[in-house]
């Protein structure tokens, strides 16, 4: 298991290369630079010479790219055009927490939810819990977190004034920044569940939909079998039988969801954060564009690219462990 | 002695095939059938759209800003009685607002209704590139083997690798501003000129299309690979038939099913994602009408008029929803494991 761990890593190496590369040649083939215009002016040549000079854009595109990795290996992820007193590493210390943050506490509110409707409907199958369950799963499935952020503002935000929004709490309760500190969850840190609980709520519904599906798809599989009837034979308590037994083999399934879950996160986090004005690293994105934020844009794919490929190798993990007949070598 | 058997022809049960029985399994399923009876009704709105809005999509009316949904009537004496009745609108060319009007006067009802062509329009074009992508690569790879398997597999983990929506939003964003620079010339030109004809729709398609083929390769491969030890893919060596010919006539129609649910199961994704692209201005140009721009376009005075969100939010879920009843209803009818379980 460590090999294939260590082996999964390596091999990740050079398809980080690769993404470098094509988003690094992609940003730098769109026409036009970071220096075009100076408000609604186009900039003067001599100080545009001046500026991309300073930031080395002058220079050959390979040596920019090898100059650009070579800083990458350093940690370095390079300056900001539009605020020259900060670069890269700022704003993704900055943003990234964001990201993580909302992007965990939605996964933790999917299974959370997921998990146990998906068991519900299960054990109540062909029932008006089970017909309830599934068609609310369905629906979640089917509204996008564009449909249900905005929705979720108008009910909750502006009709009944229960939540705050927009933004992101500024004090995270987190040890690390996201580890969770019991002792400040419900105290002076409320503020920030206050802030995060639509945003959440509009990334992790779908979430809990597709889980809850596929736990209950996978449980009804489980039920039936032998070691099941076995299990209950034996006179065990019926919630032993599900949770120890037949919910580890059922949750299979789910685990093979997770890597286009994570790679959900990734897409979803970006529009979320776009609806809720939360200034993680999917905004920052998108409204680095116009500038042409070379750095920050290749940085942030980057960045994107390694959550999603830790997520992918974690997915196997999961799944080994869930599944022992699975041996990677 | 001889034993005579009398076969009653009548009494004799006509054997099914399994299509026949899956659209039997199909029809039973009240909620897929719904579904499906949505989705041809809403290719039928796109598909006569001019007939059914009382305005075009792009005609602003600047003294009829924010209109309220049913509301709007055109209070000209001599058309009062025709329009409207105790405050309800009696016919079409009336201006009444259906749907209400947005920020520029323009008619939702009108605009929604053009939508249903760009998301439908999304639904297939994605589906049908990365259906067809996804199959030659798929079958290609798992058919073949050796090098040709390595390097198409190798690819598709690198794109599982790589995060789609940053990687989609900056291929639009090269060929927006390339579009703003005017390239008339070569195949970048050729590209541009058809995008600009169907309203940005084109690119757009191509590169949801062009990057969501990894998960059919995949499927496509496995499923070939169970295939191509059978008998009748020997028999049909036997016979001299050529690789393409084994390939396409013999083994995909048997796999063939299986990749359409799989595909009708990703299109609400497509369509997630051409509006996700849209509500961040990295869709279609405007004045083309997609229900994202539209989400988008609303938001920012959702408190004073949520309608402007609501109702192509509305149009949006109700669209997923029936391709999601629809694509459950296909797979659950065509895996006679899952017959019985829902």
């Amino acid at each position: 298991m460590i090999t294939y761990i260590i082996r999964r890593i390596l091999i990740s190496i050079p398809v980080l290369f690769f993404i470098i590369l094509s988003t690094f040649l992609l940003i730098h083939a769109i026409p036009g630079g970071p220096f075009d215009n100076v408000g609604e002016r186009p900039m003067p040549p001599l100080v545009r010479e001046r500026l991309e000079n300073r930031y080395g854009l002058n220079k050959p595109l390979p040596e920019q790219f090898f100059l650009y990795v070579g800083n990458l290996l350093r940690g370095e992820l390079g300056p900001l055009f539009s605020t020259p007193s900060r670069d890269v590493n700022d704003i993704v210390r900055e943003t990234f927490p964001i990201s993580i943050q909302l992007g965990l506490l939605s996964l933790i509110l999917g299974f959370a939810i997921g998990i146990p409707a998906g068991i519900i409907a299960a054990l109540r199958h062909n029932t008006p819990i089970d017909y309830t369950a599934t068609f609310l799963a369905v629906l979640g499935v089917s509204v996008p977190n564009l449909v249900l952020g905005p929705l979720l503002i108008l009910i909750f935000g502006v009709q009944l004034r229960w939540f705050d929004f927009p933004g992101w709490g500024a004090e995270y309760p987190f040890a690390f920044r996201f580890l969770p500190k019991y002792s400040e969850m419900f105290g002076p840190n409320a503020k920030f569940f206050e802030l995060a609980i639509m945003p959440v709520f509009a990334l992790g519904t779908a979430y809990s939909a597709g889980i809850a599906r596929l736990t209950r798809a996978g449980l009804l599989e489980v039920l039936d079998s032998d070691y099941i009837r076995t299990a209950y034979a034996k006179g065990l308590k019926p919630s032993t039988v599900i949770i120890v037994h037949a919910l580890k083999n059922s949750l299979i399934p789910v685990a093979t969801i997770m890597g286009p879950l994570l790679a959900g996160a990734v897409t979803g986090s970006l529009i979320t954060e776009q609806i809720f004005a939360i200034n993680g690293m999917g905004r920052q994105f998108v409204a680095s564009i116009g500038q042409r934020e070379y750095f920050l844009l290749t940085s942030l794919t980057l960045l994107f690219a390694v959550l999603l490929i830790l997520g992918n190798l974690m997915v196997d993990i999961i799944y080994a462990w869930l599944d022992p007949r699975i041996r990677y070598d | 002695m001889a034993v005579t058997l009398k076969v009653d022809e009548a009494k004799l049960e006509k054997g099914r095939s399994p299509a026949a029985d899956a659209f039997r399994e199909f029809r039973r399923n009240k909620i897929a059938v719904a579904g499906t009876v949505f989705i041809i009704f809403e290719i039928l709105v796109a598909l006569f759209a001019p007939f059914l809005t009382p305005y075009s999509f792009r005609e602003q009316n600047t003294s009829a800003i924010y209109r309220k949904p049913m509301t709007g009537y055109d209070i000209v004496e001599t058309r009062l009685e025709r329009c409207h009745w105790a405050g309800t609108p009696l016919q079409w060319g009336c201006t009444v607002y259906l749907a209400g009007s947005d920020a520029l006067g323009r008619d939702i009802w009108s605009r929604i209704v053009y939508g249903s062509r760009v998301s439908l329009s999304v639904a297939i074009v994605a589906s049908a590139v990365s259906l067809i992508l996804g199959i030659f690569m798929g079958v290609l790879s798992g058919y073949v083997g050796g090098w040709v398997d390595n390097l198409i597999m190798r690819t598709v983990d690198f794109l599982y690798a790589v995060p789609l929506l940053p990687l989609i939003i900056l291929i639009s964003v090269y060929f927006k501003a390339l579009g703003r620079t005017g390239v008339q010339t070569g195949f970048a030109g050729f590209i541009l000129r058809i995008d600009q004809a169907s309203g940005g729709l084109f690119l757009v398609f191509a590169v949801i299309g062009v990057l969501n083929w990894i998960g059919l390769a995949r499927l496509a491969r496995g499923q070939v690979l169970s295939y191509k030890r059978k008998e009748f893919v020997e028999a049909a060596h036997a016979m001299g038939a050529g690789h393409s010919r084994i390939m396409f006539r013999h083994l995909l129609p048997n796999i063939i099913g299986t990749l359409l649910i799989a595909e009708s199961l990703a299109i609400p994704g497509y369509i997630f994602l051409e509006a996700a692209l849209s509500f961040i201005g990295l869709g279609v140009n405007p004045p083309t009408p997609s229900w994202g721009a539209m989400i988008n376009e609303g938001y920012q005075g959702i408190r004073s008029n949520p309608y402007l969100v609501l109702v192509p939010g509305m149009a949006l879920v109700l669209t997923t929803l029936a391709f999601n009843f629809m694509g459950d209803g296909l797979r659950d009818a065509f895996d006679p494991r899952q017959r019985g379980k829902h």
